[in-house]
């Protein structure tokens, strides 16, 4: 495309807020400070999978400095909700605080509001529960074994159900199977990741601050206001007109506040206390509680021919959800969406399935769904390399997806540069291709 | 246990404050005080995004019991800015991008200036040694290096001291 | 020898924007009174410096200094809609409906200027300085300032605009996956040098050279402090951090920086990178999103040197050295068998 040449953009203008940070000036949510600000702890559940026989809040009630106790029975909205539910996505699925059971160790169950946080989480220690534990199941294969227990009545098989009863997200491009018959050598491999937790240095948080007027101003960290302001009032049925969210500069995100964790049960003690109310993620809770990437274990069979073309490519991956549905079936669908990476196979099967285990619910994370893609197929192309012989460079040039090509989910390519990209890095590692390689081009696939 | 007046030197300013038992510097700087450049990122002792000098030494003041800063003269990252100028050590932060959300960036320059005021003339190692108490998420912690040998140029340049 | 290297390297493309679209972004510009312009957004900083490149794309729009705008974030009350800060999709949405805001705007100071200066819009330039002249008539100018003050006080005349992005969403075929996910794709290919301990399975990261294709950029500099940052981060992913070391066990849980590790400043390898720019025909100037794709490159490749050195099949992250030394138990009992 043509450019006018341009002034400013394209140009190191510095970053706006660097001094501010240099300086110790920029305000982050929890630097306001409201006199008679109370604090909000949660007690959570010691359970991974357990029903709950009896919640028991009077001692917390009586411990010092302790101002107010909430549990699902003050919930004046929604019980169970999904962030996703005013978009179509479905079904609401997680308690806002747990009743009749839990289904991952540190589940809310009952909010704590004292007049410091000492006295909050003196009085979240004193919340009794009883629990008659459940069989838990953790692994996403056996979860889908039809021999483990099934965590809530939406999903019988522990797996997430899309449009149309469809057990997965999908891919059918070409014929997989033709495409094994005919190919010189099948490379098959099992590839995992982990739950990894995106550890902004600043945790999850906020302050619900009550206004004169009626309206309720939330100090936030969210990664995206309107969002968590929507759902923080369709999960308490208010006009969302009663709420003001704030942002600023967050001390980090990387996916890690898009979970609308903490404003629902803040907004509500400061309704129910008229106060402002302060929920902050602990450092342990951040670590354990709020939700962490996704862990995915995936399948790729390839069909390959001995000049090195893929001819095939089926993918089967799990990605653990934990104990509630949250984004994961949005991340299984650009998991699959993604697939089979920066190449050109004219046969792709994925199926991309979001499955339930007992562990804390998983959310997006930098690159939700395509980091763990990314890793099994770049991983998968160094085994082909090695099976047939080839230069691993050569091969992923040879396979690169070119403009025009029409890729997987059937839409045809545009901005493609991955085959000048690779070019480059070949250059910068020093290491040599021959001359075809170097005449290819993202925009003719003839010159190869 | 009861609450006390505790008196300590902060930034230079004398200040008197009620300390409820078991509070820590970091109560006291953040929450009585409002110098919030000190940031609470862990509570735990693991991320420095909380330090401060102690009478010229580098400490985490969610581990530090007020009490024990009883007469002791503290500085926060905002008492290097005492006639409002920008300190060589925290333009070199500026110019080498040496923070992105900013939310370690006040320990990380309280470290630096810690290492710097006893080792005006460190050694890559010695920085990252210096620094090796505080997190970062954003930078990769490059920038941060640079923009410490960087100020550390500077100084040994114009003899200025750190900040 | 206790000491190996290998190296290894991974490509990877990464799509603009939430999967299959439907997530918009708002902008509303207004120009003051003195001839600055505030940029008012609900999108949310997390640091990677959208208020600046916002401010650049304005300025870029507009023709005006870029001193002179202001961007406004994260809050409801003022900020027109934006779905989030998540998806690499600030630059490219966020970007657009700047572009769009300050299109109307500009037209808007354009057509003041036109009075002013007793000429037809269409006729107008700016030099990117604060001043507006007709074309080719450099001294047929007035300053942005006094369009400024004569919209407010002499014609009454609000100078404004307003823009939306929105990639219209696109349903998936549930049995096909027939969509159209995304707006653009970046690339990026990285090749590292690892040297793995073969007695205490401990890895080091030695060096780090990456190339990125992220359409025209709009800041540089920003770029390059993703790519360091997200090159770090790839290291921490593929050899440290979990939140379940036994998963899928549930124990041990880590809750502290002390067991929740991390590379420090000393695992970080000098890290090279380039840039190349095919801009998109969809982004603001031609913009891609780079903010996630930058641990992507770095796992694979990490991984893959790793395997390099010690002609071992490791398929998994973190490969800690406990995985090492499990790979190379394997290795040696196959040779043996």
């Amino acid at each position: 495309m043509s450019m006018k040449e341009l002034g400013v953009v394209g140009r190191n203008v510095g970053q706006r807020d660097l001094e501010s940070h240099a300086r110790g000036q920029t305000t982050y949510y929890e630097d306001v400070h409201y006199p008679r600000m109370l604090h909000l702890k949660m007690h959570r559940s010691a359970e991974p999978h357990a029903n709950i026989v009896r919640v028991d809040t009077s001692a917390a009630e009586a411990s010092p400095g302790v101002v107010c106790v909430l549990t699902h029975e003050d919930l004046p909205g929604k019980k169970v909700w999904n962030g996703l539910a005013a978009v179509g996505v479905g079904p609401e699925d997680e308690p806002i605080l747990a009743f009749d059971k839990v289904r991952w160790r540190g589940e809310p169950i009952v909010a704590v509001i004292g007049e410091s946080a000492e006295a909050a989480r003196a009085g979240a220690a004193k919340v009794e529960v009883e629990y008659d534990p459940l069989p838990g199941v953790f692994d996403v294969e056996e979860a889908m074994s039809g021999e483990a227990p099934a965590l809530t009545a939406h999903w019988p098989n522990n797996h997430y159900i899309y449009p149309d009863d469809h057990a997965a997200a999908q891919i059918r491009f070409g014929d997989v199977e033709q495409g094994f018959a005919e190919a010189d050598h099948i490379v098959e491999d099992k590839y995992q990741t982990s739950p990894i937790e995106q550890a902004p240095m600043e945790t999850n948080g906020c302050i619900a601050k009550p206004g004169g007027d009626g309206r309720i101003t939330v100090h936030t960290n969210t990664q995206a206001v309107h969002f968590a302001r929507d759902n923080t009032a369709a999960i308490l049925g208010l006009a969302p007109g009663k709420l003001r969210f704030l942002g600023g500069t967050v001390g980090g995100g990387f996916g890690g506040k898009v979970d609308v964790a903490v404003e629902p049960i803040s907004v509500l003690a400061a309704m129910r206390t008229g106060r402002p109310v302060k929920f902050k993620y602990t450092r342990e809770e951040e670590m354990q509680v709020s939700s962490t990437r996704s862990a995915w274990r995936l399948f790729i069979k390839d069909g390959v021919m001995n000049d090195g073309r893929i001819v095939a490519r089926k993918i089967t991956s799990y990605q653990d959800s934990g104990a509630y549905l949250r984004f994961s079936s949005y991340g299984s669908m650009k998991h699959a969406g993604h697939m089979p990476g920066p190449y050109t196979i004219p046969n792709v099967w994925v199926d991309a399935r979001v499955v339930f285990t007992n562990r804390p619910p998983s959310s997006a994370m930098r690159g939700f769904g395509v980091m763990a893609a990314s890793f099994a197929i770049e991983l998968q192309m160094d085994k082909v390399a090695k099976t047939i012989g080839m230069d691993p460079w050569q091969l992923r040039l040879l396979n690169a997806y070119r403009n025009g090509d029409m890729r997987a989910h059937r839409k045809v390519n545009e901005d493609a540069a991955m085959v000048e990209t690779i070019q480059a890095a070949a250059r910068l590692a020093g290491h040599d291709l021959p001359a075809d390689y170097q005449a290819m081009t993202s925009w003719d696939r003839k010159a190869s | 246990m009861e609450d006390k007046l505790i008196r300590l030197t902060v930034n230079g300013r004398d200040e008197a404050v009620i300390i409820q038992p078991l509070a820590t510097l970091q109560d006291v700087l953040r929450d009585t005080l409002e110098l919030t450049a000190v940031k609470s990122g862990c509570g735990q002792g693991g991320c420095g995004s909380c330090s401060v000098l102690v009478d010229g030494e580098l400490r985490l003041s969610c581990l530090t019991l007020a009490e024990r800063a009883e007469g002791a003269e503290v500085t926060t990252l905002e008492g290097l800015n005492a006639t409002n100028a920008i300190v060589p050590l925290q333009q070199a932060f500026v110019e080498n991008y040496a923070a992105q959300c900013g939310y370690c960036t006040a320990g990380m320059v309280m470290a630096a200036k810690a290492l710097l005021d006893r080792n005006p003339a460190p050694s890559r190692d010695e920085i990252v040694e210096g620094l090796s108490g505080n997190l970062c998420r954003c930078t990769g912690f490059a920038p941060i290096v640079r923009a410490v040998q960087q100020a550390a140029q500077a100084l040994s340049d114009t003899g200025e001291e750190a900040s | 020898m206790a000491k190996v290297r290998g190296t290894g390297f991974a490509a990877v493309n990464y799509p603009t924007g939430m999967h299959l679209g439907g997530d918009p972004t708002q902008s509303l510009i207004h120009m003051t009174p003195a001839g600055d312009f505030v940029v008012t957004m609900a999108s949310v900083d997390l640091g990677q410096g959208l208020r600046t490149v916002l401010a650049q794309i304005a300025a870029e729009t507009l023709g005006v200094p870029y001193e002179s705008i202001v961007v406004e974030t994260a809050d409801t009350d003022t900020g027109p809609h934006c779905t989030g800060t998540f998806a690499s999709r600030t630059t490219h949405r966020a970007g657009n409906a700047v572009v769009m805001a300050a299109q109307e705007a500009r037209k808007a100071m354009l057509e003041v200027a036109g009075e002013l200066l007793e000429a037809s819009p269409e006729d107008l330039e700016t030099d990117g300085d604060g001043n507006i002249h007709i074309k080719g008539v450099a001294e047929r100018s007035v300053s942005v300032g006094e369009v400024a003050g004569a919209a407010h006080f002499g014609y009454g005349k609000t100078i404004a605009g307003r823009g939306a992005y929105l990639k219209p969403p696109s349903p998936m075929d549930p049995e096909t996956g027939e969509c159209d996910p995304d707006s653009t794709q970046a690339h990026a290919c990285t090749i590292v040098e690892v040297e793995v301990d073969t007695e205490t399975g401990m890895v080091e990261v030695l060096d780090m050279k990456s190339v990125y294709e992220v359409g025209q950029q709009v800041n540089p500099d920003l770029v390059k402090g993703q790519i360091v940052g997200g090159s770090w981060m790839g290291i921490g992913h593929a050899l440290y951090e979990t939140t379940a070391p036994g998963y899928p066990a549930i124990d041990p849980a880590p809750v502290d920086f002390q067991n929740y590790l991390q590379p420090g400043a000393s695992e970080m390898p000098e890290v090279t990178c380039e840039v190349l720019e095919y801009p998109a025909e969809s982004g603001p100037y031609g913009g891609k999103g780079v903010g996630e794709m930058v641990t992507n490159g770095p796992i694979p490749a990490i991984v893959n040197a790793i395997n390099n050195a010690l002609d071992v099949r490791i398929t998994q992250i973190p490969v800690t050295p406990e995985v090492i030394l499990r790979a190379l138990d394997e290795k040696r009992a196959q040779a043996g068998g």
